[in-house]
């Protein structure tokens, strides 16, 4: 056994062994726990004590979903539905990003517009989703548009906030080394914020989808959310089963993705800053 | 050369719609190359001083002279530490020390490649590529001060830079910070409220009064260069001491 000591060996702790088996037995209890959930749906539908007209079950979802991939448009749809949620996502976050930056630079701009910018985050956007059909269409760019919408503002907050919390002793600093406002923007107020926006990218991608579903239920000829719409429609729950798994896969790719955005624009940092 | 002149400078601010004077008119000449401190109780318009001097607000009266020149209301010309490090957290050591040449246009690459030497030089030799938050605060205070010192200013102002530190560590702050003034020959104005501090560090002690604050004394500290942990055991030293506490005290009796 290596935790067993030889006689004259002093005992060196050594903590990284401890983290990496907690590592280790996590994930195979979170793996046992997700088959677990699978077996306990597939088998209480079989045996009739869950009805498997509203639960469907796991084997009739991957059957039911691999017949819309080979013979119906599933693949498409979800590139449609993803293609207009990045859009949305990115143009979005960058533009409130980019949005409570500009706070930073006047005073008194930051103050005309700040109640503003509280009110329009107040606005239901999904509200507005059939106003926005008519305006962008029945296509691609009306559902770009809701995430966009659904998006901006929260980055624009977020941004804003970390504006705020810039440390004015910093700038200060900045200045007696005769930094122009410039330097003082690039050096200092950029890399403050940058946490506040990457705390919120996803939140912003979860949002970002909500937006193209509804826009997608609105009125869509494409689309995860217009082929769940439809299978309610005509009462195939299973294939609403499909659409809904799709979009899970869908959201946890989105979530890697800005988890490694993450890791980028924190390169260089010191964890927990 | 460099010699400092603040002739009149003086800050009065509204508070309660009352103009309250934080700083009373003041005159100082620091000549080239002296370690001049300024010592005072807290709140005795030190660190308004010194930013008038940096150019980072305005006096409401009188002017600072560099070399003859007027640089009232113009930062940049002198460097500037406070107590506060501040060392922006998300970039290294080596980093954090070439801001200052990275705002005057030098390049990333020559910037590193000056400041490198320095960092082994002073005591940072290791840690170049860490991060603020993987040091001591005494390292991080040579950071801070290597910073100003590579913004390469003839003038240096110091707010009681080593304030934050225990008494240990300060006392090898203070004999780095001499090293490092007779290395580079700059000329230093050192606010500190603590005795010990600016009679071991300067040429020139300057007593400030409590609210508002003025100049109320100068001391020549005649002792001998280089300075040493003996020269805390001089009788001069001694002497110096108990006139500057008695000048303090009376400052603190006159202020309750």
């Amino acid at each position: 056994m290596s935790d067993q000591l030889k006689d004259n060996e002093p005992f060196i702790e050594d903590p990284s062994v401890r983290t990496t088996k907690l590592r280790r037995r996590a994930f195979v209890g979170q793996v046992l726990v997700g088959v677990i959930i699978l077996f306990l749906w597939e088998f209480l539908t079989r045996l009739g004590w869950l009805d498997s007209y509203y639960w469907s079950s796991p084997s009739t979802i991957v059957r039911t979903g691999w017949k819309a991939i080979t013979q119906g448009t599933l693949l498409q749809d979800l590139a449609y539905t993803s293609g207009s949620t990045i859009l949305g996502f990115v143009s979005g976050t960058a533009a409130g990003y980019i949005l409570g930056l500009s706070f930073w630079w006047s005073e008194l701009y930051s103050r005309i517009f700040e109640p503003y910018m509280i009110a329009f985050n107040a606005i239901p956007k999904l509200a507005l989703a059939p106003v926005l059909v008519i305006m962008f269409g029945i296509g691609f760019d009306s559902k770009v548009v809701l995430a966009f919408l659904m998006t901006i503002i929260v980055a624009a907050i977020a941004a804003c906030s970390g504006v705020q919390s810039v440390d004015r002793d910093l700038e200060k600093m900045l200045v007696s080394l005769g930094a122009k406002r410039r330097h003082v923007f690039m050096k200092v107020v950029v890399p403050t914020t940058i946490p506040w926006i990457v705390s919120i990218l996803k939140i912003n991608i979860s949002l970002a989808l909500a937006g193209t579903i509804v826009g997608e239920f609105i009125s869509s000829r494409q689309g995860i959310g217009r082929m769940i719409l439809y299978a309610g429609q005509v009462l195939n729950i299973d294939l609403v089963w499909v659409g809904v798994v799709a979009l899970s896969l869908l959201s946890i790719v989105m979530y890697l993705g800005t988890v490694w955005l993450e890791h980028v624009l924190m390169k260089g940092r010191a964890p927990k800053s | 050369m460099s010699e400092l002149e603040i002739a009149g400078c003086s800050k009065y601010y509204k508070k309660n719609g009352e103009p309250m004077c934080a700083l009373a008119e003041t005159d100082l000449h620091v000549k080239n190359g002296r370690f001049v401190s300024i010592i005072g109780p807290s709140g005795c318009g030190k660190s308004t001083l010194f930013n008038i001097i940096a150019g980072l607000i305005r006096p409401s009266g009188g002017h600072v002279l560099l070399d003859g020149k007027d640089i009232t209301q113009e930062s940049g010309h002198v460097g500037y530490m406070l107590q506060k490090d501040l060392l922006l957290p998300w970039r290294s050591i080596l980093d954090n020390v070439i801001i200052g040449l990275e705002i005057r246009g030098v390049s990333k690459k020559q910037a590193r490649e000056r400041a490198l030497p320095m960092l082994k030089n002073y005591g940072l030799g290791g840690f170049e590529y860490d991060h603020p938050d993987a040091l001591s605060g005494g390292m991080r205070q040579r950071a801070g001060l290597i910073r100003t010192l590579l913004y390469d200013k003839d003038v240096i102002l110091l707010d009681e830079p080593f304030g934050a530190l225990d008494a240990q560590t300060r006392m090898q702050m203070q004999n780095w910070l001499l090293d490092i003034w007779k290395d580079f020959k700059k000329t230093v104005l050192f606010v500190t409220h603590d005795i010990d501090e600016a009679i071991y560090l300067s040429d020139e002690i300057h007593v400030f009064t409590h609210r508002p604050g003025r100049i109320k004394a100068t001391i020549e500290v005649d002792l001998p260069r280089p300075r040493s942990e003996k020269t805390l055991m001089n009788d001069r030293f001694l002497t110096l001491k108990k006139e500057l506490l008695l000048m303090l005290r009376e400052e603190q009796v006159s202020s309750n």
